[in-house]
């Protein structure tokens, strides 16, 4: 933690300017605001979602009368979908930012052309990743059909810019020096790269995962136009199989005329958020673990 | 220095286990025992997010009776349904319009055979805010000097000079959904045509929270959310030539609420029929038509309507 | 040994590895899986390029270029269409200026907080805490926007006429709330990453930690706060789900954010899962303006990466 060492501190002391007290009311202020947003979002969806949330979510299937609804196939198909969208875009991101990173040559126009095709698709809105999943994955050369393979391909393709974006800095923030006494002791890059750099940007790589995991858990819309389904009574046995994810439920249910879906779809937020954030912990702790202060 | 590769381990083992927890579980839904019919597949509907209710109401009735048919039913929009009935990728489509030109030419280029079936009605209404005491019955000419494409109309005394001023404020569907397609062609003439400063949703339920927060709020949307939203929007009488009718299941059905009732439509490709299990899904679809559409909150078929989709069931099944 | 002359800044780590003895096999082909790690990023782009430009092409076949960028009606699904996407494009802007005018300041804010005055036990907690925020469906965030921010803002509303139920305030509020854990979060882990060093250095010339973290740590890590700023503008200009929902489905062509407004990816939104026939010139419509997303925010990117790399410090 960058506190100054308490003899410094002791000097600093007698030192709160008027600007520092103002900055840090405003950093309070500003970490507040959000953190005030994030509990009413959350307070809200448990109010109204109390009634409904328990084994009967869990339990049953989609059904038109709202009594004996459950969101059991979409909450099988958000995990099978995160699943393939874990396992393909951590390791395609971190390869591509250790590639470009320390690897390839900054200098040849073919490299900053990838980094700048990277950023631009972090900003391609997700219904066109829908499109061109649709195209390629569902039809066209893959041909998968509407699979959770195919969904969970396509997310992958939504989420990896910001994994390798974050990645990249993270690899970036290691300092140079570390490198240059590796190599000096007569490593290879590759060596390099695998025992010193890497596990020094775990963090980094970490926060880039979570961001980009979250991201893919509550996407609806290039799914349903990928053939996500919004009434599926059984669970995906495999990756060949017809899926939904919560969202989608969530999105279908919010719309119908009953007061009683509504109630349905807050429960089925918070299991959505649930979800995640059993998710995100696990990388939170990988984080926690390899942290390290230079 | 903290290994790099026991955490690595350490992750992978995690998720395979709880990849393999997920497995596991996963097949309990769904596949129960004692089927009765001894009829297996899967049958795959898409299109229209507002037929879609009947749809599933249709198939979770019917695997009731039929545990080992798959039925699902996606949303991706009359549209895409279309272009994926078209293309082979799945059995039925719903639709909440007749199948255009442009769409009929796709499937004959790729030389499918369909059939429709008329599957139920659906009611569309017209809704004011509670507190609107003054208007009870609008004629159609009235709703299409508020609606047409070049409309200014912007104050209730403009729709009758008996009204008081107060400010109309307009909600209705967005230009992508079914809705808006019928409500346009009903009330202006041709499909699409209408003024284009409304608030525009494809959300009925945001039609509903806008009009009951609005005292002049006048917006249109399903029969279905009206009858679920009593008290926080009132539903005006149409005068489609034949007096004031109030929009209910029972005029729907008996065609004198005009010209607001339209028909729900599903399509069948020629080698879904073919296979037994649709054959029955359907059969059951217009033999219970009458308790599918109560339970999706639409209004069953009139009389000539379950006739005339009994006979086509009747064709189909027997050839 | 064969380095090249060369000064420190401008030498990559590469040019300074000894000729290697033997040929190792291995290092080859990693370095093979990992090139074509990254060229999966091109093959998409190639991709969406193909998916996106040949309709795109067609529907100019039908609408003038001229017509689309400067006509300020957008209607095309209307019987009687007209094609002038500047209403769209307006939308994009504010709504993204609202967004990112609270999400920089409060993300990074935030960002500065987390790394340089607060204990590590409170990181640990609100770090997750504020990435839960990344994570709730965006669907939620824009009914959130609806039922929750749009009636607030009815009631606070102090200049001009008080918001419909749709407004380009609540969804850019909302917006910008949802990148605050994407700016946030990759900051804090570029200020962290500064080395403590340059820190010390500061403490002993005797300046204040408010005066450190800005003008010596923040600079630092410019790169990489400059990185999730750019993160952050670009799912901004990408967010879909929060605008349809909160701001609407009608173009309008204004600066007001009281008003309702679609937004490009609204519209690509409503349209795609919508009951146009596809093939058809309305269809087409979805394929047109995502190309001009497309290039848009290329064009940024380009910009802000020349911007970067200018003021990056290497330490």
């Amino acid at each position: 933690m960058p506190a100054p060492p308490t003899e410094l501190r002791r000097a600093n002391a007698g030192r709160s300017s008027m600007a520092d007290s103002a900055f840090r009311a405003l950093m309070l202020a500003a970490l507040g605001r959000a953190l005030v947003t994030l509990v009413a979002l959350i307070a809200q969806v448990v109010v109204k979602g109390w009634p409904r949330l328990n084994g009967d979510l869990l339990n049953h299937f989609p059904s038109s009368r709202p009594i004996m609804a459950g969101a059991q196939s979409a909450i099988f198909g958000t995990i099978w979908v995160m699943g393939v969208v874990a396992v393909t875009c951590v390791p395609i991101g971190l390869g591509a930012a250790i590639y470009l990173e320390e690897f390839a040559d900054q200098s040849r126009w073919y490299n900053r052309l990838i980094e700048i095709n990277i950023q631009n698709l972090a900003a391609v809105p997700s219904i066109v990743y829908g499109i061109l999943g649709l195209a390629f994955l569902v039809r066209g050369p893959a041909s998968l059909g509407q699979t959770v393979l195919a969904g969970g391909l396509t997310l992958s393709l939504l989420v990896l810019p910001v994994v390798i974006i974050a990645s990249r800095e993270a690899l970036r923030s290691v300092p140079r020096a570390i490198r240059e006494a590796s190599l000096a002791l007569g490593a290879t890059q590759w060596q390099t790269t695998r025992r010193q750099v890497l596990p020094a940007a775990i963090p980094g790589i970490a926060t880039g995962t979570i961001l980009a995991l979250s991201r893919a858990i509550g996407e609806a819309a290039p799914l349903l136009l990928l053939g996500a389904l919004t009434f599926i009574t059984f669970n995906p046995d495999g990756l060949g199989s017809a899926f939904t994810v919560l969202p989608i439920q969530i999105f279908n249910w919010i719309s119908r005329p009953q007061e009683e879906f509504r109630v349905l779809a807050a429960s089925a937020i918070v299991v959505l958020m649930a979800i995640l954030l059993a998710m995100n912990s696990v990388a939170i702790w990988l984080r926690n673990r390899y942290r390290r202060k230079w | 220095m903290p290994r790099f590769k026991s955490g690595l381990v350490r992750m992978a083992a995690l998720s395979i286990v709880l990849a393999m927890g997920a497995a596991a579980c996963g097949d309990d839904g769904g596949t129960g025992s004692g089927g009765t019919s001894g009829l297996s597949g899967t049958i795959r509907i898409d299109g229209s997010s507002t037929v879609a209710p009947l749809s599933e109401s249709a198939a979770e009735l019917f695997q009731a009776e039929n545990p080992d048919v798959r039925v699902t039913v996606g949303t991706s929009g009359t549209g895409g349904g279309f272009q994926k009935f078209c293309n082979g990728e799945i059995d039925i489509a719903d639709a909440s319009r007749p199948i255009k030109q442009s769409e009929i030419d796709a499937c004959t280029a790729k030389a499918l055979k369909y059939d429709e079936l008329t599957v139920a009605n659906d009611g569309l209404s017209v809704v004011v805010n509670p507190s609107n005491t003054w208007a009870k019955c609008l004629t159609v000419e009235q709703l299409k000097a508020v609606w047409a494409p070049d409309s200014t109309v912007n104050n209730w005394n403009q729709v009758d000079p008996s009204f008081p001023n107060e400010k109309l404020e307009l909600f209705g569907a967005g230009t992508d959904s079914g809705t808006f397609d019928y409500f346009t062609e009903a009330i202006n003439g041709t499909a699409g045509a209408s003024r284009t400063d409304y608030n525009a949703t494809e959300d009925d339920n945001v039609t509903v929270n806008g009009v009951s927060g609005t005292k002049g709020g006048l917006g249109y949307l399903g029969l279905s959310y009206v009858e679920q939203n009593e008290g926080k929007i009132v539903a005006l009488e149409i005068n489609g030539g034949g007096g004031c009718v109030a929009p209910s299941t029972k005029t729907v059905q008996d065609t004198t609420y005009q010209p607001l009732g339209r028909p729900l439509f599903v399509y069948a490709t020629a080698a879904a029929i073919a296979r037994p299990e649709v054959q029955a899904f359907l059969k059951f679809y217009i033999d219970n038509a009458g308790e599918i559409a109560e339970q999706a909150l639409f209004v069953p078929m009139t009389p000539a309507e379950t006739a005339n989709s009994h006979a086509k069931i009747e064709a189909l099944t027997t050839s | 040994m064969s380095t090249p002359e060369a000064t420190l800044e401008g030498v990559s780590v590469k040019s300074l590895r000894l000729a290697p003895s033997r040929r190792r096999y291995g290092e080859l082909v990693i370095r093979a899986l990992l090139q074509l790690c990254a060229l999966v990023s091109v093959a998409t782009t190639v991709g969406i390029v193909i998916a996106l430009m040949i309709p795109t092409a067609e529907f100019f076949g039908d609408v003038s270029i001229v017509e689309f960028f400067t006509t300020k009606v957008w209607s095309p699904l209307f019987a009687d269409p007209k094609f002038g996407m500047l209403p769209l494009l307006t939308a994009t802007l504010v709504i993204t200026v609202l967004a990112l005018g609270l999400a920089i300041p409060v993300g990074l804010l935030t960002a500065i907080y987390l790394s340089e005055y607060s204990r590590p036990r409170v990181r640990s907690i609100l770090k997750p805490a504020l990435e839960l925020l990344a994570g709730i469906p965006t669907v939620v965030y824009g009914f959130f926007a609806l039922t929750f921010v749009t009636p607030l803002l009815q009631d606070l509303w102090f200049f001009g006429d008080p918001p419909g139920i749709f407004n380009a305030a609540s969804a850019g509020l909302v917006m910008g709330i949802m990148i605050v854990p994407t700016i946030a979060s990759l900051s804090e882990d570029a200020l962290s990453a500064v080395p403590q060093s340059l820190r010390e250095g500061a403490f002993a010339l005797g300046s204040t930690r408010l005066v450190t973290s800005l003008r010596v740590v923040l600079p630092a890590a410019l790169s990489g706060v400059a990185a999730a700023i750019v993160l952050g503008i670009s799912r901004a200009v990408g967010e879909t789900m929060i605008v349809l929902v909160a701001a609407g489905g009608t173009p309008n062509l204004s600066f007001d954010p009281a008003e309702a407004m679609q937004t490009m990816t609204a519209f690509i939104a409503s349209a795609a899962i919508g009951d146009q026939p596809t093939g058809s010139t309305g269809y087409k419509t979805i394929f047109a303006v995502g190309a001009v997303l497309f290039v848009a925010t290329f064009l940024m990117n380009i910009l802000s990466i020349r911007l970067v790399r200018r003021f990056r410090q290497i330490y």
